[in-house]
Order: C-alpha cells, then structure tokens, then sequence
C-alpha cells in the first residue's frame, strides 16, 4: 500500500519536475534553436519548434562579419589568465592561512571578503582614469588584471576551505622524515590539493568568463570579450534575432559545460561558507 | 625554531595576495573620496577645485537619485522576492525521489551560467518582443492583447530577467541547506503525527532560516551592482523608470564627464552595500568559528 502511494507521488513529480525543469531552460533552448534558423523564420508568427530548414548560416555569418573568433580568444585569454594569476598569488596565501593560522588569520580572511563585497561603481572613476592615462583602455592587460582582483578574494576563500580539509598530521609526518619545505609542497602537499585547486580553477573561469561591468565600460572593440560584444547585438539596427542567437550560442556553450561539472563548487565558493 | 620559522614563512607566503587586494581597495577608494570633494568634470580640464560636500548636495538632492534609490529597492526587493520564494519551492521539489531528477537539475541551474548580455538581450528581444516574440504569440493564442514589456512594464521586465538569471543560486543553496536536515527527525514528527504543512513549518523552515539569510545577503550584494541588464535593455530609460544607483554613477561618470558628482555617488553605492556587508561578514565569522 505505501509502495503503490510512493509511486504515484513519484511520478506526479516526475512530470511536475520536468515540466518546471523544461520551462526554466527554455530561453536557452530556444536561443540555441532559433541560431539555426533563417532571419526571416527567426521572427516567424507562429514560431517554429523543430519543423524548419535547419541551416548553419548564422554561424559563418557572425565569424565574418565581426571575427567572432577574436571576441571568443579575448574570453579565453582574459578569464583563463585572470583565474592563473590570482591562483599564483593565493595558493601561497590559503597555504598559509590553512596550515599556520594566527589569531589574525580570521580577520586576514574576513578583511579580503569584504573587498569583494565593494560595489564596482564605488571605483569606477578612478580606474578608469587610470586606464585612460596608462593607455589601458581596451586591451587585454588591464581587464585580466582587474578581473584579477576582484575574483581574488574567492579565489583565497575557495582554497582555504581545501586546505583546510587536508589533515594537518600528514604534513608533520612529512616534516618528521625531514622534508624541507619545498619537498612538502611539491610531494605531500600538491597531490592533496590538486582536486581542491582544480574546482576553484573552474567556478572562477565561470565568473570571469561572465563578467560583464568591467568588460562593458573597459573595453571598445580590440579587446572585447564576448560579454561586451554580445552587447553591440543591443542597437536596433543590429537586432538580427538568427546570428544574436547564434552568437549567443557560442559563448555560452562552452560555460554552461563546465558550469554542470561546477555545481557544487558553486554553493562552496559563492556563499564563503556559510551554507554546508 | 622551527614553528618560527614556518611563520615567517607564512607570512611572506600571505604578503602578495595582501598587498595586492590592500592596493586594489584603498588606492582607487581613496581617489574616489577625494574626487568627490572635487568640481571636476573631464570636458574642462584644469578646471578641477575643491568644492567640498557639493557634490553630494547636489546627487542627494537631484530628483534622478531619490527614482534611483526607489528603483534599486525595488529591483532588489523583487528579484528577492521571486528568487527566495521560487527557490525554496524547486527546492523542495527537487528534494523529492523522482526520475531524473540530476538532470532537471542540471536544466534548473543552466540560467546561472548564461552571461548576463546573452540573457537580457534573448529575454527582451526573442521572449518579450511586443509583436513577434514568443510571450506576444502566447498571449494571442489565448485570445489577450500582448504585453509591450519594455514600454508598459520597463523595470518589471528587468527585474524578470534578472530573477531568471538568480533562481539558480537560491535553489542550489537552499537545495544544499535542505538535504542536509536530518530525515529522522522528519521521520519522528510524522510519527508524532503532524502533518505535512506542520513538519514545514515547524522542523524545515527554521532549519533553513539560515541559509535563507545567506541568500538573501549574498543576492542584495550582486543585486546592487546589476548594470549589464539594464545597459543592453533600456540604458536606464524610458526617463529615468529603469535607472539604478549603480546605472546612475556610470551615467553621471562616463557620459556626462562629471568625476566629482560620479564619485560621490560611488561613495554612496559603497555605504549602501556596506550597511549588507557587515551583517554577512558577521554571518560569515560566526560560522567560521565552528
């Protein structure tokens, strides 16, 4: 008797699930639909689903008229170098934090918390000042450094709460069979860590591949990311729905992957550990 | 010795990223604090003099801000609202055994991953367009007349996009926070007898109090700064109906030149998010203790 009420209700919200599941992904669906339709069957009454001429000309189209491809390695370069550098400067830090804490640890750790929670706009003057006077405006240089360190703080977050969980016993046992320090990180230290810095890697390749007020007000053209491209899409003479789609369908592909393998790191780096 | 050593040690390990996120906070914030005690607008270089609470006179008072200051509440508290209420609900759905349920997961939280330009412009071109988007030939098909979103319900619309774009975090997190409540103390209160509405009340919303609080911190925080939306929608029109603080310190700095009054708006934004960022740091240290 509970069985047969138990399947009932699981397939109720099997439907309802799916349903509900369906809905919320619909405007991506749609937009990787309609980036294989003509202009014309784009703004069609009644839209068509799936019965249509598929056709792969939105794709060549976009990659000649506006070398798609330039705006996709901008991306690349900005959010992969971003995510390096900070990595560079954090894995000593979170290392440090994780394995020799003070008393001053917690506050170090809060303090660099709190940077990130500064509206952009607070310092949207000077930095752009300053881009205009070192000639950084619209290069790549200044926007993967500026993307540096705003996603530095959880990039140090993310790696502490790793660290943390790596026993602290194994590294004195290392310590004990005289390995220097270098020896430690490299041997005992890595290997551990490695699961712990790939994650942060990823949700922070996600959040600068998606960063878009420091890329719309730092870069024009040369070095835009397709964040800031995808918007040139806003003026009315470029609403052409069929390559807005298919553009859009290019930047986003590639994130929304990896954002599935991401979810979990997801909760633990965005929400610092609040929520468990 | 050796402890003395690995502190030195640690505290050089600790140095750059310190010395760096120390830089990037008070050199740019001290810039902007001291430019809004400025008259300094760009297109009269050398004009720059000291002026000292003007500009805050005047963005304070400028009727644009107090619409600013209305419209940013209300993008905050609605987009709050739906992604607070909406994730608890799918939540609890997907809390529930059904099949396939990983993958209609996956599809509920794709939104968070799509850029925020991609989202705004798909949403309010090829979904809210009033003559050949999908919501138009929905409404017809039901014989209503259809909604021209952007001109009826300009910050609305911002604010449904947006809410699009945040129901991912607050369902994954509330998700997070559900699975890990304890099923035998649901088990005992449904032994106990109460009723499914009661073990709600009773036992899973104060267990997730929480991470509600977390959500909603974490949200305002982002939800200040949302500027892609509105930049690719309305650039803030039409008026000012869609304009934000955060819409309004762009405006005033990278279209009207103005640094001073620009700055002084920024240092605005800054006390307003603060007043959240103390309660989430607070949050945050507390839970670190444990």
């Amino acid at each position: 008797m509970a069985r047969a009420i138990s399947t009932r209700r699981k397939v109720t919200f099997t439907i309802l699930g799916w349903t509900i599941g369906f809905l919320i992904f619909f405007p991506v669906l749609w937009t990787v639909l309609t980036s294989f339709k003509t202009e014309g069957t784009a703004i069609a009454t009644p839209p068509q689903f799936l019965f249509f001429d598929w056709t792969m000309e939105n794709y060549v189209a976009v990659q000649n008229r506006s070398n798609y491809m330039r705006h996709m390695s901008n991306s690349i370069v900005i959010s992969v170098g971003s995510t390096l550098i900070g990595l560079l400067v954090a894995i000593p830090a979170a290392w440090a934090m994780a394995f020799s804490p003070t008393k001053r640890t917690k506050d170090v750790l809060l303090w660099m918390l709190s940077t990130k929670m500064l509206p952009a706009v607070g310092v949207l003057v000077p930095i752009y000042l300053i881009f205009r006077d070192w000639s950084l405006l619209d290069g790549l240089a200044g926007l993967t450094a500026v993307l540096t360190l705003i996603n530095l703080p959880i990039i140090v977050w993310m790696l502490y709460t790793y660290f943390r969980e790596i026993p602290g016993e194994i590294l004195e046992a290392a310590r004990m069979d005289g390995a220097s320090l270098a020896k430690e990180i490299v041997y005992v230290l890595t290997p551990m860590a490695v699961p712990g810095i790939a994650s942060t890697m990823l949700l922070n390749i996600i959040l600068a591949w998606n960063e878009a007020f420091w890329s719309l007000n730092l870069t024009a053209s040369r070095a835009a990311p397709l964040t800031a491209f995808i918007a040139a899409y806003s003026s009315p003479e470029g609403l052409f729905w069929a390559k807005l789609s298919a553009a859009s369908t290019l930047a986003i592909a590639p994130i929304l992957v990896l954002g599935w393998f991401a979810q979990r790191q997801l909760v633990r780096g965005l929400t610092f550990g609040a929520v468990k | 010795m050796a402890t003395l050593h690995t502190r030195a040690s640690a505290r050089l390990m600790m140095t750059p990223a310190v010395v760096l996120l120390l830089a990037w906070m008070i050199v740019p914030l001290g810039m902007t604090l001291y430019f809004s005690l400025l008259r300094y607008n760009l297109l009269m270089p050398g004009m720059e003099e000291w002026t000292g609470l003007d500009n805050y006179t005047y963005f304070l008072t400028d009727p644009a801000f107090t619409a600013a200051l209305v419209n940013t509440l209300l993008l905050v508290g609605g987009v709050l609202l739906i992604t607070v209420v909406g994730g608890l609900l799918l939540a609890l759905m997907l809390d529930q055994p059904f099949w396939g349920s990983g993958l209609v997961r996956l599809l509920v939280i794709a939104p968070f991953f799509v850029m925020p330009t991609v989202s705004a412009l798909v949403w309010k071109n090829m979904l809210m367009h009033p003559v050949n988007g999908l919501f138009a030939w929905l409404a017809r098909l039901f014989g209503l007349r259809p909604v021209d979103w952007f001109a009826d319900l300009p910050l609305f619309s911002i604010i449904l996009i947006v809410a699009w774009q945040w129901l991912p975090f607050a369902t994954l997190i509330l998700l997070t926070a559900l699975q890990s409540l304890d099923e035998e103390q649901k088990e005992a209160a449904e032994m106990d007898g109460a009723g499914a509405a009661s073990r709600f009340i009773y036992i899973v919303l104060p267990h997730l109090a929480r991470a509600i609080t977390v959500v909603i911190l974490i949200e305002t925080i982002f939800l200040l700064s949302v500027f892609a939306e509105i930049l690719v929608t309305t650039n803030g029109g039409p008026g000012v109906q869609t304009t934000t603080i955060t819409y309004l310190v762009y405006m005033q700095a990278l279209l009207q030149f103005d640094v001073g009054g620009a700055s002084a708006g920024g240092i605005i934004a800054v006390i307003l998010a603060n007043i959240v960022a103390i309660f989430l740091i607070r949050l945050i240290g507390r839970n670190l203790d444990r």
